[in-house]
């Protein structure tokens, strides 16, 4: 069984169709690309899937369950976690900060147990620590601990936006565009943890991406699409050979002639 | 510059890094405690006021320096807490039950008037905050069997165990009892900030986009800060109302509201150190300014005192300055300094220049 099944997705903006019938099914352990043009819809596929937009039509069913009409703070308890195109960090605080706030759906006390720092708070504070140290280890983090996020260079964001999400524990990660500004090595050191995020952690990765190169590296599957509609779906090879798919990109030869 | 050798994680869960930061913290309640047998009546009321004002400072902290939640209100809580306390008193329950009971009402009613106004932020929020401190203020004269309308009523001395903590009759226990719980809820606060709930706050602060994905709900989130912020400005209330003895709506004006928000902003936004650096200049600072216009009047015979104005003319220009200078307040500026000499020679001078954020996306709205 599929781990995220989308059937008909489509949501409009006023006249604006940004997504229009797209349908794709996610087996778990698999890698899935979604390329495509700038303004094909891609970052609204993903918003529709972490319920910030609310779809015009269709269903996103996550593990057998519908979750098309949960609410955006539900989502991650489920299991799925999610980078932003643009870094989405909490700025004023320190990476060991934003990587303990990824801990939040499984936190254990409430505010008074918070307030009078209960052994149980403590405890919990030493298991989520350790959690999130996992992740560090993984990321490569630990000099950057105790840095505040303000003043870190771009990539080491972009690794903490994508420790924060592995730190949720979840299921599918959702990466809106993982090598957008980084330099070629950065973007290998992302395609070998995607590689090991599927190996060793075994969770499934869902992503946006432009850096065709890492498309190719990883993805088991690709889907373009373009102008909010699906054009192709396959391998990597398959999908670039797709004359649509070419044509998405390039410009068909009657629009050149025009 | 200290280097702090950690062998577990406790280490960064408590409260303190290391020894020395405790001591410090140690001595300087070892010289709060001792206060009474250094200084005399008059500094001793002084010092009580600002322990209050750092109270309420604290309150609104919660809901303006870690929740980014800005609100002009806040001196309805005070009122609030103020009215409840002196009216459960004056029914005839002991300090013990009324006080507790001061900050509950206050902060339940602030989480209630929060579930619809935190959809609202920044500017708009400030003004629905202001148009609640109208609306209780406007309930406090109805109010009239409860609160003695315009006439104002009396906070009852307080006397628990048989020990009395009257304002006037026993300004040492008072003052004792007020650092007892100025010292509790700075525990509690500092407390809440290394735990999930107060990480909950920063995250809301900060991005709410990425707070939403990350499982936090945020309409809650928001209502608890407010509801405990003005629950703490609720206590503080009703501790100002048995400072000052005898109290009307006039009281908690909307200046209190603006001076309020100027302890947490010139104290350092998103510190609790901030708080009660606020509150020690916004309580001393009109006392430093009359007691050199005094000197002045003694020693050169210029006497400011028959210019009207001219303190609140003062006090309102250093103020500006700050905000102008030093928008991190005076808690940035100490740890600006602090730094300097830990590092020395290494601090350079843009190194705590705000960065712009790189590519805020506005897409996500």
């Amino acid at each position: 069984m599929s781990l995220l099944e989308v059937k008909d997705l489509a949501v409009h903006f006023g006249g604006v169709k940004a997504v229009d019938g797209v349908s794709f099914k996610v087996d778990p352990g698999e890698v899935f690309a979604i390329i495509g043009p700038n303004g094909a819809g891609k970052s609204t596929i993903f918003n529709l899937i972490s319920r910030i937009y609310e779809p015009t039509r269709g269903t996103i069913h996550f593990d057998g369950r519908n979750i098309t009409g949960l609410k955006a703070h539900d989502i991650a308890s489920l299991g799925i976690a999610r980078t932003f195109q643009n870094i989405e960090l909490f700025d004023h605080s320190t990476v060991l900060a934003n990587l303990l706030m990824g801990r939040h759906t499984h936190r254990s006390t409430n505010f008074v147990q918070d307030i009078l720092f209960l052994p149980k708070v403590r405890r919990a504070e030493r298991e989520h620590r350790r959690r999130v140290e996992e992740v560090i280890e993984f990321l490569e983090l630990e000099a950057y601990r105790k840095k505040m996020i303000a003043g870190l260079p771009y990539g080491v964001r972009k690794v903490v936006e994508i420790g924060r999400a592995l730190a949720i524990g979840p299921k599918l990660i959702l990466l809106d565009e993982p090598a957008s500004g980084l330099s070629v090595e950065e973007t290998q050191d992302v395609a070998f943890w995607i590689e090991d995020m599927r190996r060793d952690m075994g969770l499934t990765v869902l992503m946006v991406e432009h850096d065709m190169s890492l498309v190719n590296q990883v993805s088991d599957r690709v889907l373009a699409v373009a102008n909010g509609k699906p054009l192709a779906e396959g391998t990597p090879q398959e999908v670039q050979a797709d004359p649509h798919v070419q044509a998405a990109y390039l410009g068909t030869p009657e629009e050149d002639a025009a | 510059m200290r280097i702090v050798f950690k062998t577990s994680y406790d280490r960064d869960i408590d409260l303190h890094e290391h020894g020395w930061s405790r001591a410090k913290i140690a001595v300087l309640l070892g010289i709060m405690i001792l206060l009474p047998f250094l200084v005399g009546e008059y500094y001793l009321a002084e010092a009580t006021n600002t322990l209050i004002w750092a109270l309420a400072g604290m309150g609104l902290m919660i809901a303006v320096g870690h929740t980014g939640q800005v609100s002009l209100g806040h001196a309805a809580f005070l009122s609030i807490g103020a009215y409840t306390d002196a009216a459960l008193m004056n029914a005839g329950l002991p300090f013990l039950v009324a006080f507790p009971a001061a900050g509950l009402v206050a902060g339940l009613f602030g989480a209630v008037i929060a579930i619809p106004a935190v959809r609202m932020s920044g500017i708009y929020l400030a003004i629905a905050t202001l148009a609640v401190f109208v609306i209780v203020e406007e309930l406090v004269i109805l109010l009239e069997p409860i609160t003695g309308g315009v006439g104002g009523t009396m906070a009852p001395s307080i006397t628990f165990f048989g020990i009395s903590f009257d304002r006037y009759g026993a300004l040492q226990n008072f003052y004792w009892l007020i650092l007892g719980v100025v010292a509790l809820v700075t525990w509690g606060y500092a407390n809440l900030m290394r735990s999930p709930t107060g990480r909950s706050f920063l995250a809301v602060r900060d991005s709410e986009v990425s707070a939403r994905a990350l499982g936090i709900n945020v309409t809650r989130t928001k209502a608890l800060a407010f509801g405990l912020s003005s629950g703490v400005t609720g206590l503080a209330g009703a501790l100002m109302g048995h400072y000052i003895g005898f109290f009307n709506y006039e009281l908690f004006s909307i200046f209190i509201s603006i001076n309020l928000l100027l302890v947490v902003t010139i104290g350092g936004l998103g510190f609790i150190q901030g708080a009660f650096l606020g509150a020690i200049l916004i309580t001393g600072m009109p006392q430093l300014i009359a007691i050199m216009r005094d000197g002045l009047n003694a020693s050169t015979g210029i006497d400011l005192g028959s210019i009207p104005g001219l303190d609140t003319m003062m006090f309102s220009v250093i103020l500006i300055l700050f905000i102008i200078f030093e928008p991190t307040g005076l808690y940035g500026r100490w740890l600006k300094i602090r730094t300097y000499f830990e590092i020395f020679p290494l601090a350079r001078r843009d190194m705590f220049r705000r960065q712009k954020s790189y590519l805020k996306t506005e897409r996500m709205k």
